[in-house]
């Protein structure tokens, strides 16, 4: 109790007299404490080569994967599924080769997740096919009776709404994904194409986009879906690095 | 006090930014091509159409002069805005807790959930956002301006400033929140809300650091009591951090999809900063204001040692922003910011304690109150709470621990054993030490029904966090188990389906802590408009300044 008041006499914190009376130096004397933890963490990241490795085989997402994407960023399905598998012996052997940091250097933001009321998907690219998806998300427990993820059937008779999205690409461009003129130009067709295997205009869709996946993802609709969408970003998620050529130890030296 | 003769004219701050509000909005909801972003720009528009009317409204009504400062040489305080900020705080508080147990029984029983509006993933950050920032932030905004004000002796700096801060903030926690469920996220976790609302939330926030700061710049006491440091360095620093995490560019003005400007591991260091430090400063930093003056107040005893505040004070807001990697362990972030994270998490689990005991001690000689006001026994338990969590969290930056925990439910066990047992508790008894001060009554409705709330609410929280350190633990322990053949021994789904009994108990826990809530809001609606009226003299002194 003795203690209570504002110290007086020459120790270190009569020194605080200063801040403790003075709204001015305590205002800069906290933003000084907050800033130097900040600036230490963040600014290195910004240019050390370690940290910014680039991985053969990353690319952009196509126009349908995007779309995909928005899905899955707009149903909040990172809620329950995280999209980074820890360098961890058991994680590994479940999900495939642990993230690497170039795998989500074009997503904005990245869904890295941190709970797993479901599985990581950060490699479920080609895990299941195209009608397992559909009909996983049409109702879950039809492939997985013990499965709590909610239904989004609506989402395979949803027409997808692709008024803005040569916009989004545009905007992602600004943001720093290297999207060219050529891909800018061509993204409604390279949409269509991307359904459509037997269009003359998939093979250019394949050249601007290598690996992309090329099928009528969910045949409950003729028409280009959400579903089909979600699906696209689903079955590319982790396939785009051939870690059969990636070598582990470059990044250890 | 100031005597203005002119006559009676429009300040400078009555209708200027609403109206541009107004017209952008309309602008915006009439060009939009996506139904979705319609309603929150038609809402926006509504909303400052209202407030331009109440403007007028309220000119008309108000005398020519601005409000003296002091009538009798006693402060002339606002308090208005407190008591609007309170009672969103209590409808922020059912609306996040309802949302959490509905997504909790969505989690056991999954046909609950409603397409598309109502599923796990879109209510789950309206969960989060209105309990933290609605429920949470509320509170804060009015504590602070009631501490300020109390421990300055001094009005509250501004006119119409202090409602620009406290309706323009529940405005953007309702287009925030009410997005979410229409689609509109960047899903950015603690910092979901879209460019537009975050752009909002700005304007916000910096008049909220002048009103602060104006109001200690009329202080008739030399020294800051030490509460506003922790409340001044919580608008500081979520200024800051709110900034850096939500640089977006937006796709177009009728749009409402934006992207964030980093991606990679800059992003995921802005967003383990920005969801650490959401946590970190948001929920502790503002939090120990709340207790460093209504403990102490309700004790009736002085704070135990201004030396410890001070240690506590610069040690716990330095260290706390080094930790937020510390979620991040064996990812592709770079190794050092993860050591440096558990470094600073320890760090910070001592500071945390200095405060702890600080708190803890204010109570030398009044022990005996907690026996008979369970309005203390709250604030008190909630300093426990914070001991407890600040050394769960410092054990779960390890990295062999956090290999365990990370993405298990033990992770929600520690959140809500801090957000249920720390944050909230602290937020009821200042709720309760409130109503009665700003209502002007004798006291409240109902002692009683106050130790019901505790004891509730404690056992819902002991119900909830059991249950999800069990369930993180089985569940940890499952995804790296082996069979002796040397494969993994369990399947994803058979790891979910082993977890059903605990989320059930864990959604009954947060049942019985909704329930208790709901004891509070029939007692806190029964002081207001039932309680005796206090005698004028009973009115609570003067908080001497530290």
């Amino acid at each position: 109790m003795s203690s209570s008041g504002p110290p007086h006499g020459g120790s270190l914190f009569s020194g605080h007299q200063l801040l403790g009376t003075n709204p001015v130096y305590l205002v800069i004397g906290i933003l000084v404490m907050v800033a130097l933890g900040a600036v230490a963490e963040i600014a290195p990241l910004f240019y050390l080569k370690t940290t910014l490795e680039a991985v053969h085989g990353m690319r952009p997402y196509t126009p349908l994967e995007l779309a995909g994407r928005n899905i899955y960023v707009r149903e909040g399905c990172a809620s329950c599924h995280s999209q980074m598998i820890r360098a961890l012996r058991a994680e590994v052997e479940r999900y495939g080769h642990s993230s690497l940091a170039a795998e989500s250097m074009y997503d904005h933001p990245l869904q890295w997740g941190s709970k797993r009321n479901g599985p990581d998907l950060a490699r479920v690219g080609g895990e299941h096919t195209d009608a397992w998806h559909v009909a996983h998300l049409t109702n879950p427990r039809s492939v997985a009776p013990q499965s709590i993820m909610p239904s989004y059937a609506f989402l395979m008779t949803t027409p997808l709404d692709a008024r803005e999205l040569v916009a989004n690409i545009q905007t992602n461009r600004q943001v720093g994904v290297p999207y060219t003129n050529d891909m800018v130009a061509n993204a409604m067709a390279d949409l269509r194409a991307q359904v459509n295997p037997d269009s003359p205009e998939a093979a250019a869709l394949l050249k601007r986009y290598p690996k992309a996946v090329v099928r009528k993802f969910n045949r409950m609709a003729a028409d280009i879906t959400e579903g089909d969408a979600l699906v696209a970003y689903l079955q590319m998620l982790g396939t785009l690095v051939d870690f059969n050529l990636y070598d582990d130890k470059a990044d250890l030296h | 006090m100031q005597i203005d003769s002119r006559p009676k004219s429009f300040r400078g701050g009555e209708i200027g930014l609403v109206a541009v509000l107004a017209l952008l909005c309309i602008f915006v909801a009439a060009q939009t091509i996506e139904s979705a972003y319609a309603f929150p720009m038609g809402f926006g528009a509504l909303v400052a159409a209202a407030a331009i009317f109440a403007t007028f409204q309220r000119f008309n009504g108000r005398a020519a002069e601005r409000p003296p400062l002091e009538i009798g040489g006693l402060p002339n305080y606002n308090f208005a805005p407190v008591k609007v900020a309170i009672l969103f705080a209590l409808f922020w508080g059912l609306a996040g807790m309802a949302v959490g147990v509905i997504i909790a029984f969505e989690l056991v029983f999954p046909g609950l959930n409603i397409a598309p509006w109502f599923n796990f993933g879109r209510l789950q950050p309206l969960h989060t956002s209105a309990a933290i920032f609605g429920f949470g932030g509320d509170v804060l905004l009015a504590t602070s301006f009631y501490v300020v004000q109390r421990t300055c002796r001094a009005r509250l700096a501004g006119d119409l400033a202090p409602w620009f801060v406290v309706l323009g903030y529940n405005v953007f926690i309702l287009i925030a929140g009410a997005g979410y469920l229409l689609g509109i996220t960047e899903r950015k976790e603690y910092a979901e809300p879209e460019r537009y609302a975050d752009l909002g939330l700005t304007m916000v926030w910096v008049v909220y650091l002048l009103v602060f700061l104006g109001t200690m710049f009329r202080r008739k006491e030399p020294h800051i009591f030490v509460a506003n440091w922790f409340y001044l360095a919580f608008i500081l620093t979520i200024a800051m951090l709110h900034v850096g995490a939500t640089l977006a560019v937006p796709v177009s003005i009728f749009w409402s999809k934006s992207y964030v400007l980093w991606s990679y591991v800059q992003d995921a260091m802005f967003q383990g900063w920005d969801g650490h430090n959401a946590v970190g400063i948001f929920l502790t930093a503002g939090f120990l204001g709340v207790i460093y003056y209504f403990a102490p107040k309700r004790a009736e005893r002085p704070i135990y040692s201004y030396r410890l505040s001070i240690i506590h004070f610069w040690s716990l807001i330095f260290a706390s922003i080094w930790t937020g990697p510390r979620s991040l362990h064996f990812t592709a972030l770079p190794g050092w910011t993860q050591t440096l994270a558990i470094t600073f998490s320890i760090m910070l689990w001592m500071a945390s304690w200095a405060g702890m005991i600080n708190a803890l001690l204010t109570l030398s000689g009044a022990w005996d109150k907690l026996r008979t006001d369970p309005v203390l026994r709250m604030l008190v338990v909630s300093v426990a709470f914070y001991g407890m969590s600040t050394f769960e969290d410092a054990a779960m930056s390890i990295r062999s621990v956090a290999s365990l925990a990370r993405y298990t439910g033990w992770t929600d066990g520690a959140v809500h054993s801090g957000a249920l047992g720390w944050i909230a508790f602290a937020s009821f008894g200042a709720i309760y030490c409130l109503i009665p001060w700003l209502w002007n009554k004798r006291e409240l409705y109902s002692l009683r029904l106050v130790s019901w709330h505790f004891w509730i609410a404690t056992l819902g929280i002991v119900l909830y966090i059991t249950s999800m350190w069990v369930a993180g633990i089985l569940q940890g322990l499952m995804w790296r188990g082996y069979a002796p053949q040397g494969a993994l021994q369990y399947s994803f789904i058979e790891t979910v389906a082993a977890m059903h009994p605990f989320y059930l108990i864990r959604a009954i826990g947060g049942a019985l802590f909704l329930i208790a809530y709901c004891l509070m809001l029939y007692n806190v609606a029964m002081t207001i408009t039932v309680s005796e009226q206090a005698a004028p003299a009973a009115q609570p002194t003067l908080q001497p300044a530290e």
